[in-house]
């Protein structure tokens, strides 16, 4: 399946995954994170029951401290 | 379009900018001086003298209460801008109250608990509202790291990689960058 990860064109092998999958295949472990899958914020408990269909937009955003 | 054309444009446009640090008041400085109608700015906090290294306040106003303080040298350099501040802690509770007449919001905090609340509270109460981050500027050099990244209604600046610490302050330059990035975003929106 093919899906956008912060603006760039991912592909994986499987025909779906879920949301927790992709964090850890990507290992996605920083601090603050937020996503969003299709401009939606999926919390963290949804994780793992949230289906990443094809061509998803998916954003994960590591909020680091500054400013 | 000229400079006339330009103030003309802005005149009737309000930015609300979350938080009076490092990217906020450099933000409201930049859209303050190309003549933007209204900022709306809020921050709880007071002017410390180790924000000198990169806010825009000066010596003399260290103790004093930030946002009123930033109104204040905006309206030293723009006397026509119109500003409302609010000397609050923003949170989701009062987020949609002080932003609501804004046309896009600029995040301008520096604590990450912060950061998640605004993404949030944009999604929640302003979804068709661009907002505009500030994520990763601390350190020094490194110019060719910083750099604007769009997702949808969220538009990043930063190197989104330098996450401040002792050993890697944020420092006037790469602040300011950032912050005028910013306020760049927000000028290309608000001219379309």
């Amino acid at each position: 399946m093919k899906i956008t990860l912060n603006n760039r064109p991912e592909t994986f092998e499987s025909t779906s995954m879920t949301m927790g999958e992709l964090m850890r295949i990507k290992n996605f472990t920083y601090k603050k994170i937020i996503v969003k899958v299709n401009n939606k914020i999926v919390e963290p408990h949804e994780y793992d029951s949230t289906i990443l269909n094809e061509n998803d937009i998916v954003v994960v955003l590591h909020l680091l401290a500054g400013g | 379009m000229n400079f006339k054309e330009i103030k003309e444009k802005l005149k009737t446009k309000t930015v609300g900018i979350a938080g009076c640090g490092g990217l906020g008041s450099n933000c409201a400085v930049a859209l303050a001086r190309v003549g933007i109608g209204k900022l709306v700015i809020a921050d709880f906090d007071k002017i410390e003298e180790s924000n000198l290294n990169r806010q825009y306040y000066f010596w003399d106003q260290i103790g004093k209460v930030k946002s009123d303080t930033l109104k204040e040298n905006i309206k030293r350099i723009n006397k026509d801008i119109e500003v409302t501040n609010h000397n609050v802690f923003i949170e989701e509770s009062n987020f949609e109250e002080l932003f609501k007449e804004c046309d896009l919001v600029i995040e301008a905090f520096d604590r990450s608990e912060s950061k998640e609340m605004i993404v949030r509270a944009m999604s929640k109460f302003f979804p068709d509202k661009m907002l505009i981050m500030g994520i990763g500027m601390s350190g020094w050099g490194q110019n060719d790291s910083i750099k604007e990244t769009r997702y949808d209604n969220l538009i990043i600046c930063g190197d989104q990689a330098s996450e401040i610490s002792d050993e890697l302050p944020p420092l006037a330059p790469r602040v300011g960058m950032v912050a005028n990035m910013q306020a760049n975003v927000a000028l290309e929106i608000l001219l379309k």
